[in-house]
């Protein structure tokens, strides 16, 4: 008989290592072969142009509004067309010595906007909160009141346009998109056709056309001598364009609902307009809030083409800053970043607070 | 007996529903019908007072202004129809090549989400949220700035071979037309109709005996070795027409319009930062254990995704797809604020010459409104072709 000695199996090496810094490093850069050319390639080209850019726009950059500066041969970015021309930029051509008055508009309308953005506001004051912060906000920028000069629409601009023009349309928009999402579900036909027809036509048409609709050819519709201010007319037509985009959305929120949800509420006895407010609405919305905050994103964004109807809002306010002054204009490109900085700074802002209030209507499927 | 059900009694009172809803539709026609008669009783009068001609007879008369760029000739004795009909052609270059630019780079970047690779997965992410947040408008101006002004004079262009880029916009070689390249065309038809029939003939095979052949590769390898035969049998012609640097402009070769590549970089790099976002959910959409399904019955990591993980994403993909080529296509419009004649440029000059608003307004939302809707019925089609098979 053979005696078997005992002899184990040699041992396993450990397993690699996938926590801490380098795990990491190893399974998210070098996982493979493809992985780890594509992070050298990637790599490469980001060490390459990253000090490119950071030079340009950083270490060789002029700071000082000094345009000799920055037309000597070598030298990175102009900032210093900001640091000249910002108050421009920024306010239009709103008076230079009012321009206090904008900003003191400006500020409160940002935080009656960030009020309106946390819970403990969502109560039915807010309203009255903002009927009088807009008045507020219309008796600065236009004065006529309290010993203020008066200041026409036409020399308002830069940033207190876009948030005028972006929370009022925004606010404006929601209540009429919902009224014809519901009434392109609705059951009379002739209230359907209406609805659709609204809809589809302003779907198919850009909004350049809808504001030179407003801007061009609004006076030519109404009655002899009727006026109303162009910020106004130009207000109503994103509002208009706005409202049946979002309509859309709101619609497919509405399809969402089984329909148990309103044979429930009819068993209940409930009225048209209960089930939707009660049973309907709530549920719709909250499945589409994302879709929602897009479509608001897209707005903000918007803002920006009344530009072309000759309303001076933050990007027309930049072209005339630095249209009108010729020692500046080769510096044009650090303007447009500067208001880039600005447009995704809001837009970025009204992202996160999308995740976050998406998060907040969801609570009660939380579990 | 026969069991009668009761008589249905019409009860018309303000209880009744179906009465209200008479009602309701009656004063919502009634407020329609004044509106537009206000409205236009309003304009017909405006229009009188004022003098302003209607009537689309000013199509006809030439148009007395010169285009910048168009695929055709044209000049300022042509009547205004040939100006919209280049506005509406360059409209449509920007808006095709666009939405194939658009697509190639929003599927990179959105399955680039999806990376592996971390550094990959935060420069698409970074792309992403930049591109978005940022108005379409202001881009195109950006892109339109850097093109007229950042780049270099046509004397000191850059060269990249037989390329010229500079203020000028870009150069580039065009073949010469010889009628050799008919022969090249006639071999791309015959070899389109060879790889048609080599691919029936091949998914045949593969549903008889479950051998699978190339069903992409050589189908393509077919178009091209025939149309290259064909090119060759031709006398494969190739003489091109080179860009060369004269004193003040690039000379010779085709060229793009710095207009006509801001408009395009713009809105295709700012629409392909939404197409990711879509393609993103897309994939997102589509279960898990499907992919695990397809690996346990045997299927190749890229058969899992190209016949069981892609057609189950694309019909998520697509309704949204639609609305970006279609935003893409609106968007094309701000190309009047760099001067890049498209169609709503066009018909703001036609404006201003003739006074006619309404007629020119008009003209710009029935293209817009064919072209979405012709969009939306192609995508429709499509979209019913991608759609679940069901009972």
């Amino acid at each position: 008989m053979n005696a078997t000695t005992f002899e184990p199996v040699a041992a396993r090496p450990a397993p690699v290592r996938t926590a801490g810094a380098a795990g990491w490093i190893r399974t998210n850069l070098f996982g493979d072969w493809k992985t780890g050319l594509m992070t050298l390639l990637a790599g490469g080209a980001l060490l390459y142009v990253l000090p490119q850019v950071f030079g340009w726009a950083v270490l060789r950059a002029v700071w000082l509004p000094d345009y000799n500066a920055c037309r000597v041969e070598g030298v990175g970015a102009c900032w210093g067309v900001v640091a000249e021309k910002y108050r421009f930029i920024i306010f239009g051509r709103y008076p230079y010595e009012e321009q206090w008055r904008p900003l003191v508009a400006t500020v409160l309308m940002l935080c009656l906007l960030a009020a309106s953005c946390t819970r403990a506001f969502w109560r039915p004051w807010l309203v009255l909160i903002w009927v009088a912060i807009l008045a507020a906000f219309f008796a600065l920028m236009y004065g006529n009141v309290f010993g203020l000069s008066r200041i026409e629409t036409d020399r308002w601009g830069g940033l207190p346009l876009t948030i005028l023009l972006a929370s009022l349309s925004i606010t404006l928009a929601f209540p009429i998109a919902v009224a014809v999402a519901l009434g392109r579900r609705s059951g009379l036909p002739a209230i359907r056709a209406f609805c659709t027809i609204y809809v589809e036509l302003i779907r198919g048409v850009p909004l350049i056309s809808v504001l030179f609709m407003a801007s061009f050819m609004f006076p030519l519709f109404m009655p002899e001598g009727f006026s109303i201010d162009v910020l106004i007319r130009v207000l109503a037509g994103i509002t208009l364009f706005a409202a049946a985009y979002l309509a859309e959305v709101i619609r497919g929120g509405l399809q969402a609902i089984p329909k148990g949800q309103l044979e429930a509420a009819a068993t209940l006895g409930l009225s048209y307009w209960q089930t939707q407010i009660k049973i309907v609405l709530p549920q719709a919305l909250a499945m589409v809030v994302p879709s929602i905050m897009n479509n608001f994103i897209g707005l903000f964004k918007d803002t920006s083409l009344v530009t072309i109807v000759s309303l001076y809002e933050l990007t027309g306010a930049l072209s005339l800053a630095i249209n009108s002054d010729a020692n500046w204009r080769p510096f044009k490109l650090e303007g447009y970043l500067f208001i880039a900085m600005i447009y995704f700074t809001f837009c970025f802002l009204m992202s996160r607070y999308s995740l976050w209030i998406e998060k907040q209507v969801n609570k009660g499927k939380a579990r | 007996m026969s069991r009668k059900s009761p008589p249905r009694r019409k009860n018309w009172t303000w209880r009744s529903q179906a009465l209200r809803g008479l009602v309701y539709q009656f004063f919502a026609i009634g407020a329609v019908a004044l509106g537009v008669w206000w409205l236009a009783g309003n304009t017909m009068h405006n229009m009188q007072v004022r003098g302003i001609q209607s009537g689309f007879d000013f199509l006809a008369r030439p148009a007395g202004f010169d285009i910048g760029e168009s695929l055709y000739a044209f000049d300022s004795n042509h009547p205004y129809w040939q100006a919209f009909l280049v506005g509406l052609t360059n409209t449509l270059r920007v808006a095709v090549i666009g939405i194939i630019l658009t697509t190639v780079l929003g599927v990179l970047l959105g399955v680039g989400r999806f990376s592996r690779n971390a550094l990959v997965r935060g420069l698409c992410y970074a792309y992403v949220e930049f591109f978005r947040n940022v108005p379409v408008l202001l881009q195109l101006l950006m892109w339109y700035v850097f093109f007229t002004e950042a780049l270099p004079a046509a004397a000191q262009a850059w060269t990249l071979g037989p390329l010229f880029l500079s203020k000028g916009g870009l150069s580039f070689p065009i073949p010469v037309w010889e009628t050799g390249h008919l022969w090249g065309l006639y071999g791309l038809i015959a070899g389109a109709a060879l790889a048609f029939a080599y691919r029936r003939w091949a998914f045949r095979r593969f549903e008889a005996t479950g051998r699978p052949r190339s069903l992409f590769w050589v189908p393509l390898g077919l178009l091209f070795a025939m149309g290259a035969l064909g090119w060759a049998t031709g006398g494969a012609p190739a003489h091109f027409v080179v860009p060369v640097r004269g004193e003040f402009a690039i000379e010779e070769g085709g060229s793009l319009t710095p207009e006509f590549m801001a408009v395009l970089l713009g809105l295709s790099i700012y629409t392909a930062a939404f197409v990711a976002e879509v393609v993103r959910a897309g994939i997102q959409s589509v279960a898990r254990g499907q992919g695990e399904a397809a690996a346990a019955i045997g299927l190749s990591q890229t058969q899992s995704m190209r016949l069981v993980q892609l057609p189950q994403a694309l019909r998520v993909i697509i309704p949204p797809l639609t609305n970006q080529y279609l935003n893409l296509t609106k968007n094309s419009s701000l190309a009047v604020a760099i001067g890049y004649p498209d169609v709503v440029s066009i018909a703001n000059t036609a404006l201003n010459q003739t006074g006619r608003a309404v007629e020119c307004i008009a003209i710009v939302m029935l293209v817009y409104l064919t072209t979405s809707l012709a969009t939306s019925i192609f995508m429709n089609w499509y979209n019913v072709r991608a759609a679940i098979k069901e009972r």
